[in-house]
């Protein structure tokens, strides 16, 4: 990492195919249970348009496709919108990638923008363990993590 | 022991749904850790002070080190020496902590790798190549009864940086 940069890099490994996964994190239905009640609206095609909208209509973030491989790799461009400070920081990158391991999936999701000290990646680097984990939790036993289920009041 | 001069380099958070109790007991007992910790046993003494190791299936020293806090259910944090791979036993001990927080309806758990010199990206990376597979593992074992079957692997280049830092004992100057 430079110094002109900021990231977060978190990798976990899922009992459960490419296949589940990958619709785990583009569908609805999924996104619903482990990701605070939001929901991404895109066609998943590259240089579409990509929204993440929280449940009560306001656009969380947003950005576009920039690389999709279904089932391997995804690369979204990512602007936050309910938060000016993050805002105000522009767009960031935010990479998925499954790799099949015997029965597992290993994920690796990292988040970058080209900005020194960024709140955005500081803000997202506590918020995503709780996702992944939850998503993980939601995969191997049907039920996500409690705590993920409803976007939090007031925020 | 002075810890002063440890900073953490390699941290990883988990969610896991399970009591601090649960998760505390599968951190400490061997009997849980031979299943998600590529088949080492913990062996704890259970105080400030005691002795830690983790013993391979052959029940040689894989690592060793110093308690240095026990708050069960809440911190462990233990001195870390790897005694059970070629050269790495001559490098400077790390610190690894586990922290377990009660969050909402789940329990937050916490590791930090800590170190007290500029330690090498190659040689982090076989922490954070690790410590994923290992706590990934646990989790699963905590909620669906079942470790993962994830195999232990350096990344490329690791022993070659550990050898090449144990040469020049970068630690050692300034």
């Amino acid at each position: 990492m430079s110094n002109e940069q900021s990231s977060f890099v978190y990798v976990t490994y899922i009992r459960t195919t490419p296949e589940k996964l990958w619709r785990a994190l583009t569908e609805a239905e999924f996104t619903r249970q482990y990701w605070a009640g939001t929901f991404q609206e895109c066609e998943w095609k590259q240089g579409a348009a990509w929204r993440i909208m929280i449940p009560d209509g306001r656009l969380a973030d947003h950005g576009e496709v920039l690389e999709i491989e279904p089932h391997r790799r995804l690369v979204l461009s990512w602007q936050n919108e309910f938060k000016p400070e993050l805002r105000a920081e522009g767009f960031s990158q935010l990479t998925y990638l499954l790799e099949p391991q015997d029965d597992m999936v290993k994920l690796t999701v990292m988040h970058e923008i080209d900005r020194p000290q960024s709140k955005l990646i500081e803000a997202v680097s506590g918020g995503w363990p709780l996702i992944l984990a939850s998503l993980k939790s939601l995969l191997e036993t049907g039920e996500s993590l409690a705590a993920t289920r409803k976007w939090s009041e007031g925020v | 022991m002075d810890t002063s001069q440890f900073k953490p380099k390699t941290v990883y958070v988990t969610y896991i749904d399970a009591p601090p109790a649960k998760v505390w007991q599968a951190l400490i007992d061997p009997a849980f850790t031979r299943q998600y910790f590529f088949g080492f046993a913990i062996d704890v003494e259970p105080r400030a002070g005691g002795a830690f190791r983790l013993l391979a299936p052959d029940g040689s020293t894989h690592v060793s080190g110093e308690v240095l806090e026990w708050s069960p259910p809440r911190r462990l944090c233990v001195t870390w020496r790897v005694a059970g791979m070629k050269d790495f036993g001559e490098l400077p001990e790390c610190l690894v902590s586990y922290d377990v927080v009660q969050a909402g309806g789940s329990v937050q758990l916490t590791m930090r790798e800590s170190h007290s010199w500029e330690v090498p990206e190659a040689i982090l990376q076989g922490g954070q190549s690790g410590w994923p597979k290992i706590l990934s593992s646990l989790k699963s074992l905590l909620e669906t009864g079942k470790p993962l079957s994830i195999a232990t692997g350096m990344p490329e280049g690791f022993m070659d940086a550990v050898k090449k830092a144990v040469a020049e004992k970068p630690w050692m100057k300034g």
